[in-house]
């Protein structure tokens, strides 16, 4: 889309765009750029430059076990905080959208948890899930051992998935609310009239025109999952019990800030950047179908 | 709604209390287990009434993380991040939408594809510029050969050293630099009718004028909807500021919970954790509870 009428100044157009495209070109392109040079490079030990390495950081990330491990443990705790997030967030807007008593309520306060720092929520949910005190160390009290996230890999996994997951069902829901309003009341009341019943209408109305809604969501909440998880996993696990939640951001900042491995850590960057802008391609080439649809 | 179903509509209302018992029950929890004392918070289960120590436990968290000089730094880092936002973005859509330069749709690429790179995901070689926010231009000096001529001619070694570690820019800076506002304007400038334009032209209006008066008026409930979610987006951000803030003077609060952790072989003071965390996440949930119309509909058009 263009305007019709526009400003022919091109000083005065460079000038209101200049910062923007100062400041991402120091903080975008120079280090995405920067990171593509370090991966395919070795950092000498006492400085004096980098020596080029071809693929060899790339051969030697991808024939490492823990790495693998860490894209492991990202895919499990991507897709299945994404699909409870998803999933609860979907029922509870569906229902919401039903306008019942209270549904004012439920707008707002379906909301909040989105509201909550990572890493805050992360420590209200340490305490939580703890196995010595707050409110899982019940579950101990009878079965004892039962639960432990210090100690259990898969006790860790678990808690860090609800933890993540009850933030974004707030984020999810407010999608799923605005997409099911835009929905027409009259497609509705037409169904009800033909007799179709509330389920009816959700799998034969409501959720084949939730379906842009669904696929946007799905890509956020899996991008998310990547970048937003290291709070969590930075204050209620710092990748343990024994790698069990080393995420693939909490590994890069790991090897590169704690062990100081800069090619390895941009190599894993790289590889991250690939993964992530494959997502975001396939959203956008959803986006235009489904601008084609309307 | 359409239909009577009183036996739906019941089913309904049951998991829609239990989704809103799962939504409430941490913020509960957090404010409860910061009420009572070392001891009642270790009880298993945790009594469910509140104690009596609130007001101790929240000014051992205050002390204990330096809340006071770190909560300012927090509103002072948010604050700025969101400004920055809402004013660079409106800055670069007005140039994207409202001029005719060559080069105008690399310049509108360019932004868009930062959206695709978050800060978490190239993390180390941001790091690395924010060492030497200069470093860029030395290397582009360097390659085409200016240094070298500078050198020869004056006998001076040009050297551009700018550190942003440690410092109120470095926090700030890197967070501005995406896209997010910008296709935000974009998308509500391209809905201002041409007419708008075309009569403060004959007016005798210039750019300048024309974006002063006329777009940033208008583009009010826009700003607020994208300062708020900016804000509580900031005030929430963690990966970067751990990084670039090891100086206390310009730490965070949000960084300040890993010491709230209680260590595995100390005291397991969760009141006092859960006090701090309290005082933490309370700022931007009040955002968002007051501002929840701009919150919500901010975050529908960013993101879309």
């Amino acid at each position: 889309m263009e305007k019709r009428a526009t400003f022919s100044s091109t000083t005065i157009g460079l000038i209101f765009i200049a910062p923007m495209l100062l400041l991402i070109f120091v903080f975008f392109y120079w280090p995405s750029g920067q990171a593509l040079y370090w991966a395919f490079t070795l950092e000498q030990p006492w400085g004096g430059g980098n020596q080029w390495v071809g693929l060899q950081n790339f051969q030697q990330l991808l024939s490492d076990p823990v790495y693998w491990n860490s894209i492991t443990r990202s895919l499990v705790f991507g897709l299945a905080s994404t699909a409870i997030a998803m999933g609860v967030a979907l029922v509870l807007a569906l229902f919401t959208d039903r306008e019942l008593r209270f549904h004012r309520a439920y707008r707002s306060i379906f909301v909040w948890p989105y509201a909550i720092a990572a890493p805050a929520l992360g420590l209200a949910f340490r305490f939580i899930l703890a196995p010595e005190a707050g409110l899982l160390s019940v579950l101990n009290s009878v079965w004892p051992n039962i639960w432990n996230p210090a100690l259990d890999g898969k006790d860790a996994m678990i808690a860090v998935i609800i933890a993540f997951s009850w933030k974004y069902i707030g984020y999810n829901f407010i999608f799923f609310l605005s997409a099911l309003a835009a929905i027409p009341r009259s497609l509705i009341e037409a169904a009800a009239m033909d007799g179709a019943g509330p389920a009816r209408r959700v799998a034969d109305i409501q959720l084949p025109l939730l379906t842009p809604t669904l696929f946007f969501l799905l890509v956020i909440n899996i991008t998310e999952s990547f970048q937003d998880s290291f709070g969590i996993v930075d204050i209620m696990t710092q990748g343990g019990p024994a790698r069990a939640t080393e995420l693939m951001v909490y590994k890069i900042y790991f090897d590169g800030f704690k062990g100081l491995d800069y090619s390895g850590a941009a190599a894993q960057s790289i590889i991250l950047m690939g993964l992530v802008v494959l997502l975001t391609i396939v959203q956008f080439r959803f986006i235009e179908r489904r601008v084609h649809y309307k | 709604m359409v239909e009577r179903t009183p036996l739906f509509d019941a089913i309904c209302q049951a998991i829609l209390l239990i989704g809103l018992l799962v939504a409430l029950l941490p913020f509960a929890i957090v404010i409860i287990a910061a009420t009572h004392d070392i001891r009642t918070v270790n009880i298993v289960p945790m009594p469910l009434m509140p104690g009596h120590d609130l007001m101790a436990n929240l000014h051992e968290a205050w002390v204990r993380a330096d809340l006071g000089s770190k909560l300012f730094n927090s509103i002072l880092f948010a604050t700025s991040v969101a400004a920055g936002k809402v004013i660079l973005s409106a800055m670069a859509a007005f140039s994207i939408v409202y001029f005719r330069f060559p080069g105008r749709s690399l310049l509108f690429w360019a932004i868009f594809i930062t959206l695709m790179l978050p800060l978490e995901v190239r993390i180390v070689p941001t790091y690395a510029v924010a060492a030497n926010a200069l470093a860029p231009f030395q290397a582009i000096l360097d390659l085409t050969g200016i240094t070298w001529l500078v050198r020869t001619v004056s006998g001076l070694q040009v050297t551009l050293q700018w550190g942003l570690l440690n410092s109120y820019p470095g926090l700030v800076l890197p967070l501005v630099a995406t896209a997010t506002g910008t296709f935000l304007y974009r998308q509500f400038f391209l809905t201002i009718p041409d007419e708008l334009a075309e009569a403060a032209k004959m007016d005798g209006s210039g750019p300048v004028r024309f974006f002063f008066d006329m777009l940033l008026p208008l583009s009010r409930p826009n700003m607020i909807a994208l300062f708020t979610i900016m804000f509580v987006w900031a005030w929430n951000q963690y990966l970067w500021p751990l990084l670039v803030t090891t100086d206390p003077k310009f730490g965070i609060a949000v960084t300040q919970l890993k010491l709230l952790i209680p260590s595995e072989f100390g005291l397991p003071d969760w009141n006092v954790a859960m006090a701090g965390t309290l005082i933490i996440m309370a700022p931007p949930l009040v955002v968002v509870i007051l501002m929840q119309r701009w919150f919500v509909r901010g975050l529908i058009s960013t993101e879309k």
